[in-house]
Formats: structure tokens, sequence, C-alpha cells
């Protein structure tokens, strides 16, 4: 299901950032959209491997199919960009200025401490990890299709060793439990 | 007819369908089986206890394999585009998917051209997808947790990943933001808040608040929404009023999850066995 395949034709009921709070546009950024939200996770990477300011954000009103992200990026740097994701292999289907405020995505954590577990909460996804071993045990929250696949493929497996939900995961709740799962690695390094 | 609907976490767009049934610790569906994991396949295996206890027929199940790509998901939207008006269900619980808007509203359009709509129970990706496309109200039951409700309640949110800022400092603030989600008309008719307190509401009414027994590790371990889901939907089959099947539903969660004894490690198929044991207990209350 690409990005533009179902643009809505007519609005939504609520639209984000169409109230008129012109103070967040800024028309020096621009945003990359993809086929789907793993291109999207691999761009990021691409890009923050190679030193680049960008940011995920969700997309504006008018491109919105339901479970989006878009990377936002300074527009004057767009060649380079575009040709850094070329050479990777993750091309945007089209580059668009910002002209209204991208919404945020969450970047607070929960932390909850069961005694021998440590529960980490990012956005609508938690990661529970055992102390002592610091094996995955549990995975909760999320609605999208790939949140019991990768609660397949994490659990049971020690924090170092399993996937990064970054390489398997396709959708926001895949993209909030990679947020979960690198806080965890930062409260255990800590 | 009760139908269960979702993706389980298989590779393969295959839209499969048949009765549900608990098979050697899996569920059958026609002679396909899966594990019984946290999503679809929790809400089904709960949904198929309750049915079995109270000799109801089996429900029948529509499932296709979606790892996160959407194909499958969209091979569900289509199926129930295209069999809703020829199956008729009277009571669909629809739960993990790929949100989509267009599709969705194919769905909606064949539920509401049916002389008599079914009712309709939405959790996860299918909920998401319904508060965005502007048509919950036509929904009658939304079982959401807090971070879900803040996402009800922000009428500008695409999806739980982006609410405004409000998402970790909401507990004491569950009231306002379920008048909120019914201000917006982001509700369906029934709400069913799952937390450290469960909270029943009807138009933005609450009608009952459920908080014993507390079992904090259940906010850790996945699937414990999707058997409440699973649970309204066979309790609304048996014949109970929604606000009833929300309650006993509710309360036997609470009291199966109490039952298995459960660290934050415990897997959801230990607190369905229990099920059946705690609608007895709820039964001798």
């Amino acid at each position: 299901m690409g990005l533009f395949d179902f643009i809505r034709l007519k609005p939504a009921k609520k639209v984000a950032g169409n109230k008129g709070d012109k103070k967040g546009n800024k028309v020096d950024r621009g945003f990359l959209v993809f086929e789907n939200t793993s291109e999207v996770i691999r761009a990021e990477k691409v890009l923050k491997s190679e030193g680049w300011e960008v940011r995920v954000m969700g997309p504006p009103p008018e491109i919105q199919t339901g479970c989006d992200l878009v990377i936002e990026f300074p527009l004057i740097e767009e060649l380079k960009i575009l040709s850094t994701l070329q050479k990777a292999g993750v091309s945007p289907i089209k580059v668009v200025p910002v002209e209204h405020p991208l919404l945020q995505p969450v970047e607070l954590f929960q932390l909850k401490d069961f005694g021998q577990y440590l529960m980490v909460r990012a956005a609508n996804m938690k990661l529970t990890v055992e102390k002592e071993s610091l094996k995955i045990v549990n995975v909760s929250g999320g609605g999208c299709p790939d949140v019991p696949y990768l609660a397949q493929e994490l659990i049971n497996k020690p924090l170092k060793e399993a996937p990064q939900p970054r390489d398997l995961g396709f959708t926001l709740c895949g993209y909030a439990l990679q947020l979960a799962y690198e806080e965890m690695q930062r409260q255990f390094k800590a | 007819m009760l139908m269960l609907v979702g993706t389980v976490p298989i590779n393969g767009q295959e839209v499969y369908i048949g009765e549900g049934n608990i098979v050697n610790n899996k569920i059958a569906i026609g002679n396909q089986v899966f594990p019984i994991n946290r999503g679809t396949a929790a809400m089904i295996a709960a949904a198929c206890v309750v049915c079995k206890e109270y000799g109801l027929p089996r429900p029948l199940c529509v499932v296709s394999g979606d790892i996160g790509l959407g194909e499958g998901s969209a091979g569900l939207y289509r199926y129930l585009r295209d069999y809703i008006p020829r199956l008729i269900p009277q009571i669909m619980a629809l739960h993990y998917i790929m949100p989509n808007w267009y599709y969705h509203d194919e769905f909606i359009r064949a539920v509401m051209s049916l002389r008599q709509k079914p009712i309709l129970i939405a959790d996860a990706g299918f909920m998401y997808v319904a508060k965005m496309s502007g048509f919950a109200p036509k929904y009658d039951i939304f079982t959401p947790d807090l971070g879900e409700l803040t996402y009800l309640a922000d009428g500008e949110a695409p999806h739980p990943f982006y609410t405004r800022g409000f998402i970790f400092h909401m507990e004491d603030r569950v009231e306002e933001l379920i008048k909120m989600a019914y201000q917006e008309e982001n509700a369906a008719q029934f709400l069913l808040v799952k937390g450290k307190t469960d909270y029943i509401c009807r138009g933005g009414e609450i009608l009952l608040k459920i908080d014993e027994p507390d079992i904090p590790e259940l906010e850790a371990i996945g699937g414990t929404g999707d058997t409440i889901t699973g649970m309204i939907a066979a309790l609304v089959c048996k014949g109970l009023s929604k606000e009833k099947a929300l309650e006993i539903s509710a309360k036997a969660n609470r009291i199966a999850g109490k039952l298995a004894c459960p660290t934050p490690a415990t897997q959801i198929f230990e607190i369905i066995t229990r099920i059946p044991e705690a609608l007895d207990y709820i039964r001798e209350i």
C-alpha cells in the first residue's frame, strides 16, 4: 500500500496543521515521502549514519493514509540528501516543502520497575526485560500488524542479541518499539 | 453470527476463513492452526473459551497473514467489503490491521448497506482507523488503553505515536480525556478504557469503574487487552447487554490474571486458560 496510492480525496473530519498557526511553519524545511514506513526507517538510518540532522515526523493531513511517517530535512541540502539516499537504494517517492507544522512524535519515555523486571514505555509500546539476564520477556501495546510479529522475534532473546525492531518493523508501532528498545539499552548502559 | 477479524504474524497474504476453536493449545481456523500469541490470536482464543463455556456456536474467524507490510490487511479489508453483504454478521470484533482510510471507507459503506447494522467492536489498528476516518460514532464498542484514549481525545493525532504532549501526564486526567474523546466524536457508543482502573462509559458518561483485583504485572504482558475484546464479543453474542458484557469482561480479565499468578514474563496463553475459572468466580459473586 503505497503512500500515494490512497491519498484521501475528501479531507478527513479533523485535519492536523490547518488551524492557522503559522508560527510552526518552516519554509526552510522539506519532507521526504516514501513508499512505506519500512523505507522511512531505513532512510533515517542511512541519513543519520551520514551525519545529517533529520527527524522522523507525522505527515501533513493531505497525504496521510493512517499510519505514516515522513522525514523532515533542511531543504537546502536536498540534492546531497537525495544522492545519499539513491546510493543507498532508498529513494523517496516525493520531496515536498513543509507548509504546515508536522506532527511531533512522542519522545518521552516512562519506566516501570517491577523489581526483577524493568518495563519501558514509548508512546503506545511497552518492552519488558528481566534485569539479571537482560532477556526480553514481553512486548505489549500497539495495534499495527507488525507488533505480534516483532514480539515473536524479540521475546526470550537477550537485549544485545535480539534483532532491532527497526530492522523488522514496518509501522509506527514498530518505530515506537524501536524507541523503547533504545531507551532500554540506555538504561542498562547507565 | 459472531465474526472475529484481524491479522496474524505470518508471511503471506491469504485470507483464512472458518470456525474458530482451540486445539492443542493453538487456535484452529478451518484447517489452519495458529499459535496463541498476543493480538488477533489472543482475541480469538478468549472468545472461543467464552463461547465454549456458555455453549455458544463457534465464532466465524477471518484472518490473514501480515507482518506489517499491509498486504494481508488489504486482503482482509477487501474480503470484508465483498462478503459482509452475503455473510450478514450480527456482531463483529475487528482487531489488528494496518490502518488505511481508503479501505476503511469501503468497509463501512458495506456495513451501512446492511438492513441491520452489526454490533461493531474495534480495538488496536481497527480502532485507530475507525477514529481517523471520522466514523467512530458508527461503532458500538472501543476498548482503548490509556495511551489510546489520549489518541482518541486528540483530534489531530493520526496514530497513538503522535499525541500533542500530554500522553505521559494523563493518569489523573482520564475522565477529562473521555469527555474530550466524545466531544471530538472520536469515541464509539461505549468505551472500555483499560488501565489501573477500568472505565466503562456510554456517550461520555462514566457508568462504572473497576479497580479490583489490581494486578500491575498485567500491563507488561502482551495480549491482556486483546483477551478483553474477545470476551466482550462472545458475551454480547450470548445476549448480554453491552454494558454488562464490558463489566464482566473487565472483571474476568483481572481475575484470570490473578489466578495465573503472573510475573511480567508471563505469556498470554497462561491467562486465557484461567478465563473459565474467572467466569465461574464472577457467577458466584
